[in-house]
């Protein structure tokens, strides 16, 4: 069939989404335990699928590769910090967390640390984290929108809140669990088919990971190639990267640390039925993970070769490929002819100062005008790194059926991180707020109504931060690890290793690691902080390690010149150590 | 009593894994993949630079390797304790 990309985007996207709104239909909510644990009955397996499709974000599937593709070895970060996390997940937190057996986090500090002062603190910590990390999602869905139905990046948002409100308000925790297991289906398929035919096209093996040290047409491999192509054009080498070793370093632990203290993570350990599942299903899950991870920096290791060659080969605007246009006109690529001869210049550096604004008019060769004002270096081209993902096919001319697929995974990735996050705000305010502590006595049907009009009001809160972005996808996306790093994980491994651990040394650690965090990132990425100033030359994506020490520090020091905590408490800790005993996730 | 010395013993078999395994964790991922990263590089493996494929491939391969290898010691040993979760009139609470 020769159908446009555009018809074909609506045919699959449309069917996609179909079948996501039959899925949450079949399987939607009726009482508080489906909507918050999905009835503490999920397969292992579908669970650990589930978990993949929540956890892989809008960040994942769309930026990751393309951050990789600029960022060349200093992606590493990413790959390496948003998957070990699953070891520290498997080994520390999630055997444990399911036997304890309540429905959320907050539940478990405020048992725990037999506070709800405490419960208190670990509520506003998920609020917070869960609404950074929407607001990368919600972009992302903003950006597939605009650029493969065409319209505008706000309006891509708007369609995309109103389908994330339409599941997660109706199906909790039962409905997000098996739409995310075909959103998972769809997301990988839809990464590994532009993945497979372009190692197959530049290395000649259908295996993306092992085309990535394959041997290009040339006969040298890949990578020589890349680094090749990089020195000439005067960048740094992309097998060696341009981060200090102590950054990488930080970035990463603090994104892996994160991801363990992740509360719409967590949560899904709650929805196995035995502790054994618990453990097997992280497995799952990283495994399930691990296959677009992978693959990610083979593709963006192919995105760049394609993209490097193609500017060098054509070099005058004109003579572009149809996707460079396309791409322009949805403000994710600019060109400023700086020296007038009509070629482009692709060189290290910015092109102009922030992101293109464009006038109306058109340049001597046909480009867009920007008014940005123009940096003194000689490079003339500004890309957008979201793009690199979804422009892919396209640079690598993919039939169109693939250019579509790709947007129904984009969309299937941000949709189904969106929703577990709505749901993990919606549990924070309907049961730890109101539930455990406003009012007791509320209904089982009261309480599943304020759940869903506290994730009604999230999605809209969501949108907002979507269309008022602080900075790319993932890096807004980053910055949710470090606060979760900073803040739940030490009180969480803590608790459940350290018997002395108490209520004060949790709530001092909690507090103090958060707000460091959050003192540092803003300062640093809003009230004009530079680089100069870094501590020991950690940046803000990765000073959330540094909070998560100072918090553990904290907790210690502090719970050390207190009281012990409660007999009984002490003995729930024990009972947490092992399997024997875990019944379903209860209220009480 | 005597259960509480058998959990005991539980706990820090657990605890000997989890050191072991997350020592491994470690050393592959931030020691390998960074720290160690210009060192190895000069060492290839096909056509990648050794550090760089352990930053980028390597070390997501041995993390999943890391967690079923704990699962299967942990199914091992909540048996051997008689801890794990067979339906059981004997719980030990």
């Amino acid at each position: 069939m020769n159908l446009s990309v555009q018809t074909w985007t609506y045919l699959i996207v449309g069917a996609t989404f179909a079948l996501y709104i039959f899925i949450a239909i079949r399987s939607r909510a009726g009482s508080t335990k489906e909507f918050y644990v999905a009835g503490g009955g999920v397969p292992p397996l579908a669970n650990g699928m589930a978990t993949a499709a929540d956890w892989m974000s809008a960040a994942s599937f769309i930026s990751m590769a393309g951050l990789i593709s600029f960022m060349g070895y200093d992606g590493a970060v990413y790959l390496m910090g948003w998957t070990g996390g699953y070891v520290l997940l498997a080994l520390l937190l999630a055997p444990y967390l399911r036997k304890f057996g309540k429905f959320t986090v907050p539940d478990f500090i405020g048992d725990r640390y037999y506070s709800d002062v405490a419960r208190t603190v670990a509520v506003i910590c998920a609020l917070f984290v869960s609404f950074t990390y929407v607001a990368g999602q919600m972009r992302g869905v903003g950006v597939v929108f605009s650029r493969f139905l065409e319209v505008p990046i706000n309006w891509g948002i708007i369609i995309g809140m109103g389908i994330v409100f339409f599941y997660a308000v109706l199906g909790g925790m039962k409905g997000i669990t098996y739409t995310q297991v075909a959103q998972y289906c769809v997301l990988i398929f839809a990464f590994m088919v532009p993945a497979i035919y372009i190692s197959i096209q530049l290395t000649g093996n259908p295996i993306p990971q092992l085309g990535f040290g394959g041997t290009v047409a040339e006969g040298v491999p890949l990578l020589d190639k890349l680094d090749g192509l990089h020195k000439e054009l005067g960048f740094a080498a992309y097998t060696d990267g341009s981060k200090s070793t102590i950054d990488v370093f930080f970035i990463t632990a603090a994104l892996m640390i994160g991801t363990a203290g992740l509360p719409h993570v967590i949560v899904r350990f709650f929805t196995v039925p035995k502790v054994k599942d618990a453990r097997i299903s992280a497995g799952y899950a990283l495994v399930f993970i691990a296959i677009l991870y992978t693959t990610a920096p083979a593709i963006a290791a192919f995105a760049r070769t394609n993209l490097i060659t193609t500017i060098e080969d054509k070099k005058e605007y004109k003579a572009m490929p149809e996707w460079f246009k396309k791409w322009e006109n949805t403000g994710l690529i600019a060109w400023t002819d700086k020296n007038n001869d009509g070629q482009i210049q692709y060189l290290p550096g910015k092109p102009f100062k922030g992101k293109p604004k464009f006038n109306t008019q058109k340049g001597k060769s046909g480009e867009r005008l920007v008014t940005n004002e123009a940096t003194a270096n000689k490079n003339e081209l500004y890309i957008d790194r979201d793009i690199m993902v979804l422009a892919n096919p396209e640079i690598a001319r993919l039939p169109n059926w693939v250019i579509a697929l790709v947007a129904a995974g984009g969309l299937a990735a941000a949709l189904s991180t969106a929703a577990g996050l709505l749901l993990v705000i919606s549990t924070s305010v309907s049961h730890d707020l109101i539930k455990k502590q406003i009012n007791p006595n509320i209904s089982e049907r009261g309480e599943l109504l304020y759940a869903r009009i506290a994730a009604a009001v999230a999605v809209v809160v969501a949108g907002l931060f979507g269309i008022y972005p602080p900075g790319f996808v993932a890096q807004v996306v980053a910055f949710a690890f470090g606060l979760a790093a900073a803040s739940f994980f030490p009180a969480i491994v803590l608790g459940i290793f350290d018997k002395r651990m108490n209520k004060q040394g949790a709530i001092a650690g909690m507090v103090v690691g958060l707000l460091f965090t959050i003192a540092y990132i803003v300062y640093f990425k809003f009230l004009g902080g530079t680089a100069a100033g870094w501590w020991f030359g950690i940046s803000p994506e990765g000073i959330g390690t540094l909070g998560m020490l100072i918090n553990a520090g904290v907790a210690l020091a502090v719970s050390r010149n207190t009281e012990a905590p409660p007999k009984n408490v002490q003995n729930m800790v024990e009972q947490i150590r092992f399997p024997r005993g875990a019944g379903d996730a209860q209220q009480h | 009593m005597e259960n509480n010395t058998k959990l005991k013993a539980y706990w820090k078999t657990n605890l000997r894994y989890l050191s072991i395994l997350l020592t491994i964790w470690f050393v592959v991922s931030y020691g390998f993949g960074i720290l160690l990263v210009d060192e190895l590089n000069t060492i290839r493996l096909g056509g990648f630079k050794l550090g760089f494929w352990f930053a980028q491939q390597g070390a997501i391969f041995t993390f999943v390797v890391l967690i079923f290898v704990y699962v299967r010691l942990m199914n091992k040993l909540d048996k051997k304790y008689n801890v794990d979760e067979r339906p059981s009139k004997n719980d030990l609470d």
